[in-house]
């Protein structure tokens, strides 16, 4: 089995991709704290979970994904629905509970759905979407297709049977599925050594006898490589991986939730914020010379202004009729 | 006495009876170091420690299982599942084993467990965490279903529960719990298990809620009594399984009308039990139909639609009127 700690990936970086991975995640980051503020105005209604802090997972494991390949991703989801190519406007909308929102206004920050990017979609109940994510896998080989799953999960969901049972599965019957736990360390107060008994969580592969790699999450490049590897497991193989990106969350679990709370100190958060993906890459792009201060100045540019079309449309956008209440239960 | 809101109310019963009763215990997640997600466990594990308020893994198949186990043998967990939503993760247990023990073994084994969790709407949260969904519980032979809907009730209620020796799904209202605050004694007050409280008389309509729709109704009432002058009898059930059905069925008899509200979907609700109890006890009493204000039959609304499907004053008042016209 492939097993890695952490990769610095030697290769020289191509500008355009270099451009568009630090693109992705500045959209994810300022997207959020948009998101946050308009949080606190009480234009988002519900639970809002920010993903700040662990962008380069969802952005590097999605740029080695062909357009019609699979995601599907648990509450955090926001950075992997952009980065699967969503429209931030109607993201947007939908966290302000509109009608032109992904899930017209009814599913909120936690359900995000975009049949037309095969982004299925963000799911509330911890470790439930794992099964699902075999299941499409299942139907992509069934229906002979040679396109990939991405699942992602937290550390959260190790715990749960269902994180077992689709593991277990999709080896019985070579899959084309990747699960990526993103361990950030803490499922909401809990920090993982008082969760799990097997705290290296890529270990579980070995058991189920798949591939089995844990990266460094800070480091797009990084999970960029190894996602590459289990795609072709994947598509080539039919052989589901499970790797376990290295991350960390800045904010708190929600934003009910003060980013340093009990369970862990402003030293660790911001020992670990030092780390953070963007600076560090966006740091190696200017040290290799790959992108100039000021072409990265006017990425942050576009970022800004797509965000404020986001919020701008979202706001437009009117409440979810009053007949949508009952509507969509069955065919109707 | 002191004045609490929900959440201590709840806290205060479970700080008072981990010092009575060396044999109850407190597991779920978060509820330990941190203190829950609704605080309602607080400061019990800086005051019983790790052995006894316990801090679980994210498995709530295994909140409950290892619960089972540990109540067949003697121990009292007071088990809390995060929101009502996430209890289908481990509903095999609660129904399979939970439920049936006593049944299965004769007798001979018995499963004295709470299980707390947070319902219903009202916080503007999105799926899972929103719904009502008692009836599931309450249809369940051997398990008991309770709603209490303040800090009194909800206090006493959950004494009683933990004193109770059969497995008690204790649901509280996620809207009732910063809601309001009410005089709570100091010392350990018990309320019993299968039994509503009438808490408003009247001579017209019977007006049957709980958890959270309790205040609804006595808003409406009050709305009724100044508006139109009829006098609303108001009967707050807090347990819905086992039913209290001479509390109900005796209102119904002197009032001749009733109207039942709650937060879960109609159908199939636990409206439809009530209403059946009347017809079967007290069908020669009834001057109309009964009435039940209830959420649509749908499984969610989605926070910008919440406040149109919970029942509110106006749609409760409706249907007082309705009933009255009959
Ligand atoms: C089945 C289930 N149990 C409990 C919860 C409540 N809950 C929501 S998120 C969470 C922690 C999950 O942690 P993790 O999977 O590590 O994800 P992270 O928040 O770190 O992204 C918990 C306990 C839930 N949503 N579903
Ligand atoms: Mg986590």
């Amino acid at each position: 089995m492939a097993q890695t700690k952490t990769i610095t990936p030697a290769t020289k970086i191509d500008a355009d991709l270099a451009r568009r991975l630090l693109s992705q995640m500045l959209l994810s980051r300022r997207f959020e704290e948009k998101a946050a503020e308009m949080y606190a105005l009480g234009k988002i209604g519900g639970f809002l979970h920010l993903y700040i802090g662990q962008e380069a997972v969802g952005v590097g494991a999605t740029s080695v994904l062909r357009a019609d390949d699979y995601a599907i991703s648990a509450y955090r989801e926001h950075g992997h629905c952009l980065a699967k190519g969503s429209d931030p406007r109607r993201v947007m909308a939908e966290l302000f509970g509109r009608r032109d929102g992904l899930s017209k206004g009814k599913g909120g920050s936690m359900h995000l759905f975009d049949k037309s990017k095969n982004f299925l979609g963000g799911h509330a109940i911890v470790g439930a979407h794992l099964p699902i994510a075999a299941g499409a896998a299942f139907a992509i080989k069934y229906q002979g297709g040679d396109q990939v799953v991405l699942c992602y999960f937290g550390d959260g969901a190790v715990p749960q049977g269902e994180f077992h049972e689709s593991l277990n599965l999709a080896a019985l019957w070579k899959l084309p599925v990747i699960y990526i736990c993103e361990n950030n360390r803490y499922a909401m107060g809990t920090a993982i050594h008082r969760a799990l008994a097997q705290t290296e969580i890529w270990r579980y592969a070995e058991t189920y006898g798949i591939a089995g790699e844990a990266v460094d999450g800070m480091d797009v490049l990084a999970v960029r490589e190894v996602v590459a590897r289990a795609v072709e497991r994947a598509r080539r193989e039919q052989a589901p991986s499970l790797l376990e990106a290295r991350t960390y969350r800045f904010r708190g679990h929600s934003m009910r939730d003060p980013s340093a709370a009990v369970y862990r100190t402003k030293e660790e958060v911001g020992r670990e914020k030092e780390r953070d993906p963007i600076k560090l890459f966006r740091e190696r792009c200017l040290k290799g010379g790959v992108l100039t201060e000021a072409e990265i100045r006017t990425l942050e540019k576009e970022v800004n202004d797509l965000v404020d079309e986001a919020v701008a449309f979202a706001d437009a956008s009117p409440e979810p009729p009053l007949e949508w209440l009952t509507a969509e239960v069955y065919k109707e | 006495m002191a004045k609490l809101n929900m959440v201590k109310a709840l806290n205060l019963a479970l700080h008072q009876e981990m010092e009575r009763d060396p044999d109850v215990l407190v597991i779920g997640e978060d509820v330990g170091v941190d203190g829950g997600v609704f605080r309602v466990t607080e400061d019990l594990h800086r005051k019983f420690g790790g052995r006894r308020v316990i801090d679980s893994p994210l498995a709530e198949a295994a909140i409950i299982g290892t619960s089972v186990g540990m109540a067949l043998y003697g121990l009292k967990p007071v088990c809390e599942i995060q929101f009502s939503g996430f209890a289908f993760q481990c509903f095999h247990q609660i129904e399979n084993h939970a439920a049936r023990y006593r049944t299965r073994s004769q007798g001979r084994f018995h499963c004295q467990m709470v299980i707390r969790m947070p319902y219903g709407g009202g916080v503007r949260a999105l799926e899972h965490h929103t719904e009502s969904e008692e009836q599931f519980y309450a249809h369940i032979p051997g398990l008991k279903m309770v709603i209490p809907s303040g800090p009194r009730t909800a206090r006493g209620l959950l004494v009683g529960a933990i004193r109770d020796p059969d497995p008690v799904i204790f649901f509280e209202a996620k809207g009732l719990y910063h809601a309001a605050r009410e005089e709570v004694p100091d010392e350990i007050e018990t309320l019993p298990l299968g039994r509503a409280q009438v808490v408003q008389e009247g001579k017209d309509l019977t007006l049957i809620a709980y958890g959270a729709m309790l205040r609804v109704a006595r808003e409406a009432a009050q709305v009724l009594q100044d508006e139109d002058g009829v006098e609303i009898e108001v009967i707050d059930l807090l347990t819905i399984s086992p039913l209290d059905r001479e509390t109900v069925v005796t209102s119904v008899q002197k009032t001749g009308r009733a109207v039942i509200v709650h937060e879960a979907p109609k159908s199939f609700g636990p409206g439809a039990e009530i209403a059946a109890t009347i017809m079967e006890a007290a069908f020669l009493s009834l001057e109309a139909p009964i009435r039940r204000v209830a959420a649509y039959d749908v499984s969610f609304a989605g926070f910008a639609r919440e406040k149109a499907n919970v029942p509110d004053v106006a749609r409760v008042v409706a249907a007082c009127r309705e009933t009255l016209a009959f």
